[in-house]
C-alpha cells in the first residue's frame, strides 16, 4: 500500500493526484490544525514538519509524500504534556485569534532544531545582529494578520532558551 | 487545478518510459509548479514526478567541480555553500530567497526554472504572451514596478524572479542535462535562458523532454562574494534590484570580476560588458559609475520601473567599492566579508 505517516499513523494515499497534503490532512485524517490561510505558500499557516523539515502543506502534493513521516501540531505535544514553544506561546500570549498559531507553532518548533544544527540564516552575513533579528528573519515566512509578532518573537526566544539553544 | 497523468521518475533511464512529453512537465519540489497549477496557469496533461529521484538529491566535490544534484533542497545547497568560502554568493543569494519553509522543499533545478511573478503573468483575466501568446502585454501600460529594464520586448518586461540563479551565472555554473535519447549537454547558466523576443513563453534553450540532472560549479580561486539584494521589505520579497559580485584585486588592479545582476533583466543578467570594463583596471571609486552605465546603456523603463535603472547603478557600485575595499584591506580574502 502506498502509504504515508502523519502523527505515527500510517494513512493511504489518496487516489486523486492533485490532492495537497493540507486538503488530505483535512477532508481525509481529518485533522484540521493546519491552517488553509491563502492556499498558495504564502502566509504559512499550513506549515507542517516532513521528515522534521518544515514545509507548506498547501503546496505539497500528498502522491509525492509516499514513505514520509509528517508532523502536524496535533503530534507537537507529547504525553508528558505540551512542547516547550508551547508553554511559551501560552505564557507570552503569543496569539490573539489563533488562526496562524499551528503554523507558527510547527515553524518555530523546526527553528529551534535548524539553531541546534547551526543552521545559517541571511542575517549571518551581517556585521551585527541581534538574536530577535534572527530570529525574525526565520519566522518571516509565517504570517500574524493580528499583529502578535513581539509576543511570538518572546516566546520562541524563552523556548530556545529553555532548551538550551544558543 | 486540472486533471493529470503521473509517471514516476527515480532513473535518468526512466525518460524512455514516459509515453509523451506533449504538454508535460517535470515536477520537482513544486513549490511554484503546484501554485500556477492551481491558478490553472500551468495545465499540464502529465507530470514526470521526480520525487523518487535520489541520485539527484548529492553534492558531488571534484578536483574541478562542486556538481549539484538537480534535486538537493536550496537549504542543503545553503547550508553546504556557507561552509565553502569559493562558495559563499552562492549561500548569501539563497538565502535572502523565500522562506525557510520554501526553501526546504524547492529544488536547484526547479529554482532555475521558476516563472516570473508579473501580476499579469498571475492574472488569468488579463492579456499575457507568457501565459497566452499573442495576447498582449497587460504591463507595458500597467503597474510595472517589479518588472524588467533589461532584455525586454515590446511583448515582454516580466523580470526573472531567482537569486540563486544570479550567483550561479556569476559563478559561471553549467548546467548538465540529459535527454530521453540518452544524449546529454552542459549549459553555461549564462547562456540557459533566452530573452522574450517576440516568443516570450518560451524561457530557456532547454528541450521539452529535457530534464536538469545536475548544475557544476567550477572550482577556482575566488574573491571578496557579495550579494546584495535591495526589496520593498527585509524578509521574504522579490529583489526590486539585486548584484552578485566576486572580486580579486593583485597589486591595486581589478585582476577578475564576475557581476550578475537579479530583478532588472528578463532573465539573471550577467553583466559582461560591465566585468569586461573593469578587468585589468586600477580599481579607483569613479571606475564603478563608468562601468555600471555602460551594461546599462540598453536598459529601457516602462514607467513605474525607471527607478530600477539608477538603483542598480548605485548598488552595484556600491557592492564593487565594498569588494574591492575589502580585498585592499585583506589581500588574498576568499568569501563573505562578514560571516558567523
Amino acid at each position: 500500500m502506498a502509504a504515508l505517516t502523519i502523527n505515527g499513523q500510517e494513512y493511504a494515499l489518496p487516489d486523486d493526484p492533485r490532492t495537497t497534503l493540507l486538503d488530505f490532512l483535512h477532508q481525509h485524517v481529518k485533522l484540521f490544525g493546519a491552517k488553509k490561510g491563502c492556499d498558495h505558500g504564502q502566509c504559512g499557516a499550513c506549515t507542517v514538519l516532513v521528515e522534521g523539515e518544515r514545509m507548506n502543506a498547501c503546496l505539497l502534493l500528498a502522491f509525492q509524500l509516499e514513505g514520509k513521516a509528517i508532523t502536524t501540531i496535533e503530534g507537537i505535544a507529547t504525553d508528558d504534556g505540551l512542547h516547550p514553544l508551547q508553554q511559551a506561546f501560552v505564557k507570552c500570549d503569543a496569539f490573539q485569534c489563533g488562526y496562524c498559531t499551528s503554523g507558527q507553532i510547527c515553524s518555530g518548533v523546526a527553528l529551534m532544531s535548524e539553531l541546534e544544527q547551526n543552521t545559517p540564516s541571511t542575517v549571518w552575513f551581517e556585521s551585527d545582529y541581534s538574536d530577535n533579528e534572527d530570529i525574525k528573519e526565520r519566522m518571516s515566512g509565517n504570517l500574524c494578520r493580528c499583529g502578535a509578532y513581539s509576543n511570538i518573537i518572546d516566546a520562541v526566544n524563552i523556548a530556545r532558551d529553555n532548551k538550551g539553544v544558543s | 487545478m486540472r486533471p493529470f497523468t503521473v509517471n514516476r521518475l527515480t532513473d535518468t533511464q526512466h525518460l524512455n518510459d514516459v509515453d509523451s512529453f506533449e504538454n508535460s512537465r517535470f515536477l520537482a519540489g513544486g513549490t511554484n509548479l503546484v501554485d500556477l497549477m492551481k491558478h490553472q496557469i500551468e495545465t499540464p496533461d502529465t507530470l514526470v514526478d521526480l520525487s523518487g529521484w535520489e541520485s539527484a538529491d548529492t553534492i558531488e566535490e571534484t578536483d574541478e567541480t562542486y556538481q549539484i544534484g538537480a534535486m538537493v533542497s536550496n537549504t542543503d545547497l545553503a547550508n553546504f555553500a556557507y561552509r565553502k568560502e569559493d562558495l559563499s554568493l552562492l549561500s548569501q543569494a539563497l538565502l535572502s530567497g523565500a522562506t525557510v519553509q520554501l526553501r526546504n522543499r524547492a529544488t536547484t533545478g526547479g529554482n532555475l526554472l521558476q516563472r516570473t511573478r508579473c501580476y499579469y503573468f498571475y492574472d488569468t483575466n488579463q492579456p499575457c504572451n507568457k501565459r497566452q501568446p499573442g495576447s498582449g502585454c497587460a504591463a507595458l501600460d500597467g503597474f510595472n514596478r517589479i518588472h524588467a529594464v533589461l532584455g525586454t520586448s515590446e511583448h515582454c518586461i516580466a523580470s526573472h524572479p531567482s537569486d540563486m540563479a544570479v550567483a550561479m551565472a556569476a559563478l559561471d555554473a553549467k548546467v548538465k542535462t540529459i535527454n530521453p535519447a540518452g544524449n546529454s549537454r552542459h549549459i553555461p547558466v549564462r547562456e540557459l535562458y533566452r530573452l522574450p523576443g517576440d516568443t516570450p513563453h518560451i524561457e530557456t534553450v532547454l528541450g521539452g523532454d529535457e530534464l536538469i540532472v545536475s548544475v557544476d560549479i567550477p572550482k577556482r580561486p575566488r574573491g571578496t562574494q557579495i550579494y546584495r539584494k535591495v526589496r520593498d521589505r527585509s524578509s521574504y520579497a522579490f529583489a526590486l534590484v539585486s548584484v552578485a559580485c566576486d572580486v580579486t584585486l593583485k597589486d591595486g588592479v581589478i585582476d577578475d570580476v564576475s557581476l550578475a545582476f537579479g530583478g532588472v533583466g528578463t532573465m539573471p543578467w550577467h553583466a559582461k560588458s560591465a566585468e569586461d570594463f573593469l578587468r585589468g583596471k586600477t580599481a579607483t571609486s569613479d571606475l564603478y559609475a563608468q562601468a555600471c552605465d555602460i551594461e546599462l546603456s540598453a536598459a529601457r523603463g516602462a514607467g513605474s520601473n525607471d527607478f530600477k535603472i539608477p538603483l542598480i547603478k548605485r548598488t552595484a557600485a556600491f557592492v564593487l567599492e565594498q569588494a574591492v575595499g575589502q580585498q585592499m584591506a585583506h589581500p588574498g580574502h576568499q568569501g563573505a566579508i562578514h560571516a558567523r
